[in-house]
């Protein structure tokens, strides 16, 4: 229901920022139409609010209120301050492509460290050409501000029968506060092809910055991806992400996601089963304080038959922290024989926290198994007690809970040393809570 | 897992094209003129005779409706309802006052006889003599308000209710006789302002129950309506308000029919529960209004409020569904669970065919301490049909302790129609512990590995235990309804997805 009101002054403000980073940003004639027309888009709907179904509970007219302006591209000193942040965030023996307040880093990012069938360009030097990259068929106003909006991002596309043994991570750094990155960046992955990508996102000393990213990643028959995704946003920041994957026949696709920053944070993933025989994985842990408003919203959408999907994710919510988790398991009619299965847990650690849950079912063909679980609730007490009376301080006990609360769904990261690395993640957390 | 074929043929018996009601009864009837208008809701208000605040309570209601747009988010599609093309108002002619049942018109007599529903209280009263073997003697009693069209025709059982303090009446009657007790709780549970239909009841609402049941009485029978529609272009909009005062008990069952007609018609009714402290209300449905034809042609738009407030410490609402009919059903009977330790239930079981569509569900509110919920709902579609369970189950900041439980399964027959499930869990509160599950191998792990050890199949397991909680369920239902429901319950749950 949108009616047409006088602008309020975050509209005005956002149009006003589209004239003035015009001029910055890059791309063909047709890019900048494309942009136009993506920008009028969402000057329709504006932000997304509560009446709007899919963003129910992440009210960005709320929380968010006015879309900040563009950062300028990074200085000296802010790539000086990005490349300690790289150096902290970097997973060892990992291909670093790193993009700073959403403009490519060549200086920080190992691009000649990429092997030859992993083929790298910019947004940028793919927009000169092409403005096919900032259409997307979603019809979401963050999304349409973000192809209005996009500086750059990682165009990287994995030769058929490319076997990567290093991971390639992607890495966000926000160095300016009181601004706004765009960014959107596309993964091809060819048929037969196996690698690991990991995201980051991290601040230097960055204080409310706006992040909306989008990636558009497609997976050929026979591929085995690992996607990772770690945001450690600022604690004032906001990250809003949107994710477009299509997945052929008989693939791998591992997915996991970890929220531990960002004082509003969304990710919002698109999956589609394009192919048949193909095995899903989605995970993810939140780990919520403050107050913390971290929204995952899934969409899996099996088009064919054969498939399986698997959905585990945790949330663990400390103080007046707010977490959201909305997923969809669409079935089309001819997808007999899907395997759909998503199960998601809201841990409760004060009473003033929040956990909603929206996990939903959309099912046209007769022949397949799907169910989900949902569940809201305090960490056991009998188990606290038996922890204490073994001697264990409360934080400690509740610690040991946690850690076993969101084991379940850092498990299914199938590298080791990349578990290691979200396992250790999640302690730090845990260590700051106690 | 593909359904089973006992289970298909079971469905397809009740399939939209094999609906039994469908006849029409030739009765001259008395209509408001067509359309809403102010004229209308006054025109309503006089024919009932009504006191000057009842109108007004409608005027304003229906002036807010003229501001309200109607609501679009539910997964049901048809096309747009011209308001002004409708009777709100048809009643059959009155040949004169009538004083007794033998007085009116033997049609409608003839037209609820048909429908297996007993209005004649006599013939059960003095207990005439089953035959051996043809009827259980031990059959309990059931007062019925049957409402034809827009008004209530009889009720019966009135004289001996009376003596037990419960007041079971038409509400048109109950405006009149106890103005108190309907100005204090009319709308209390849904306000004029609470939705779109909601708001289209309160101003042209026509006839519907009304029952009281004073403190500490237990209703000594069951309460039911059976609720017809018989005019073309008319719309039937009933209101049902009950209430049980502190310490008492009461079960009410409604039943719907309705002619077999090409054109939809608009049911659009509000029913109102109110529980006060330590008193329990169960409420069942057997809603089978006419689905449309085989090829979607025709049936009921069912656009129903229905919402039960535990307003009461301990007290406690259930409500039981049986869905089969509509050609659209969009309707969420919720508890609001307002008293400490109060408790809300909620069992459906709704079954689409044809080209009907479902969105229903339920709405469980946590708002005093230590309330429970639990919701247990069971959908099936076949034919081109599209079924969607929407519920929402929250615990609000103060309500320490709430807990839910919700299990919700779909089934699926045949590879046009679909299965949906929506539902909207919000904790707003630590102690509040939600379990939402949509596989039936869940519901009970330990029941389930007891029989499965006693040597029956997990699927005779699963069965089992959900049909012995279902019927459980079913077997409270009285009357011709348990038998017509049980009917369409008995279906292998086999196949079933979350």
């Amino acid at each position: 229901m949108n009616v047409a009101v006088a602008k309020t002054g975050s509209r005005r403000a956002v149009s006003d920022l589209f004239a003035s980073a015009e001029g910055r940003l890059p791309g063909s004639p047709d890019v900048i139409a494309a942009r136009r027309e993506a920008f009028e888009s969402y000057e329709r709907l504006g932000l997304p609010h509560r009446r709007i179904e899919e963003w129910k509970y992440t009210d960005l007219r709320a929380l968010v209120g006015e879309v900040l302006p563009l950062a300028a591209a990074p200085d000296a000193a802010a790539s000086k301050r990005a490349a300690e942040a790289v150096k902290a965030h970097a997973i060892a023996g990992a291909c670093k492509l790193v993009l700073v307040d959403g403009v490519f880093a060549a200086d920080l990012s190992d691009v000649k460290a990429l092997v030859a069938e992993a083929s790298f360009k910019t947004l940028r030097e793919t927009l000169e050409k092409d403005a096919g990259l900032l259409k997307t068929a979603s019809t979401d106003a963050v999304i349409a501000l973000n192809a209005a909006l996009a500086t750059d991002g990682v165009v990287l596309s994995i030769a058929d029968g490319a076997q990567l043994s290093a991971p390639i991570q992607i890495i966000h750094v926000a160095t300016a506060a009181s601004t706004s990155a765009y960014t959107r960046s596309q993964v091809v992955v060819g048929k037969g092809a196996r690698v690991t990508i990991v995201e980051t996102f991290v601040a230097t000393e960055a204080e409310a910055y706006q992040v909306n990213d989008a990636v558009i990643v497609s997976v050929g028959d026979n591929a085995d991806v690992a996607h990772v995704r770690l945001m450690d946003d600022a604690p004032d920041a906001v990250n809003i992400t949107s994710q477009f994957v299509t997945i052929g026949a008989n693939v791998k696709f591992n997915f996991f996601n970890m929220t531990t920053g960002a004082a509003v944070s969304r990710l919002q993933g698109f999956i589609t089963l394009a192919g048949e025989g193909s095995e899903l994985s989605v995970n993810g842990v939140n780990l919520l304080k403050k107050t913390e408003h971290g929204d995952t919203t899934l969409v899996v959408d099996h088009a064919v038959p054969n498939c399986v999907s698997r959905e585990i994710f945790r949330a663990v919510i400390d103080d007046r922290a707010h977490s959201v988790f909305q997923g969809r398991i669409i079935v089309r009619p001819d997808a007999q024989k899907t395997d759909g299965k998503m199960m998601t847990r809201a841990l409760l650690l004060s009473d003033e926290a929040e956990a909603d849950n929206k996990p939903e079912l959309e099912i046209f063909a007769d022949d397949v198994s799907c169910g989900h679980g949902a569940t809201a609730g305090a960490l056991d007490d009998s188990l606290l007690f038996y922890l204490k009376a073994r001697g264990l301080p409360e934080k400690q006990a509740q610690a040991l809970l946690i850690q076993a609360f969101v084991g379940e769904a850092i498990e299914q990261i199938a590298d080791d040393s990349l578990r290691e690395h979200v396992i250790g993640i999640a302690e730090r957390w845990l260590e700051q809570r106690s | 897992m593909p359904a089973v074929q006992e289970t298909v043929e079971r469905v397809k018996r009740i399939d939209v094209d094999q609906y039994r009601y469908g006849f029409e009864t030739l009765i001259e009837s008395d209509k408001a003129p067509k359309g809403l208008s102010e004229e209308t809701v006054k025109f309503i208000s006089e024919k009932k005779n009504e006191p000057a605040w009842m109108l007004q309570w409608r005027l304003e209601a229906y002036r807010r409706w003229l501001t309200m747009t109607e609501p679009t988010w539910a997964r049901v599609d048809y096309p747009k309802i011209d308001f002004q093309d409708l009777y709100y108002y048809a009643a059959p002619k009155p040949k004169k006052t009538v004083s007794s049942l033998d007085e009116i018109d033997p049609e409608i007599l003839k037209t609820y006889e048909k429908l297996g529903i007993p209005l004649r209280e006599v013939a059960m009263l003095e207990g005439v003599e089953p035959k051996v073997g043809e009827e259980d003697p031990a059959r309990r009693k059931i007062a019925v308000d049957a409402v034809f069209d827009s008004v209530s025709v009889a009720t019966t059982f009135k004289a001996e209710l009376k003596k037990a303090g419960v007041i079971f009446m038409p509400i048109s009657e109950a405006i009149r006789e106890h103005p108190e007790l309907v100005q204090k709780y009319l709308g209390s549970v849904v306000p004029t302002s609470d939705n779109f239909y909601a708001t289209l009841n309160s101003a042209v609402f026509s006839d519907g129950s009304f029952v009281y049941v004073p403190p500490g009485v237990r209703c000594p029978m069951e309460l039911s309506t059976y609720f017809r529609i018989n005019e073309r272009n008319t719309g039937q909009f009933e209101r049902t308000l009950i209430i049980a005062d502190k310490g008492s008990y009461v079960s009410y069952l409604e039943g719907c029919t309705a002619p077999q007609r090409d054109e939809n018609q608009l049911h659009a009714a509000v029913v109102e529960l109110v529980a006060l402290d330590d008193a329990e209300i169960k409420y069942s449905t057997v809603q089978n209004w006419y689905p449309g034809n085989s090829e979607g042609k025709g049936g009921i738009y069912n656009f129903v409020t229905k919402r039960g407030d535990c307003r009461g410490a301990n007290s406690k609402i259930s409500w039981t569904q049986v869905e089969t009919g509509s050609a659209i059903t969009w309707k969420y009977p919720s508890c609001i669970l307002r008293g400490d330790n109060s408790r809300g239930e909620f069992y459906s079981i709704a079954i689409s065919n044809g080209f009907q569509q479902v969105d229903s569900g339920t709405k469980m509110i946590h708002l005093g301490k230590n309330t429970s919920s639990r919701i247990i709902s069971k959908g099936i579609a076949a034919g081109k049909s599209q079924n969607t369970y929407r519920g929402l189950v929250t615990a609000h900041r103060k309500a320490t302790g709430a807990r839910n439980f919700t299990a919700c399964d779909s089934l699926l027959i045949g590879d046009k129609c679909g299965a949906h499930t929506v539902p909207y869990i919000e904790a707003k509160n630590s102690s509040a512990t939600f379990e939402h599950e949509a596989t039936t191998s869940k519901i009970s792990e330990d029941v389930l590995f007891y029989c499965i050890q006693r040597g029956l199949s997990q699927e005779e397991a699963v069965g089992l235990v959900v049909n012995g909680f279902v019927k459980d369920v079913l077997q409270q239902l009285p009357m011709e309804f348990a038998v017509e429901a049980q009917k369409l319950i008995s279906i292998s749950l086999e196949g079933s997805v979350g």
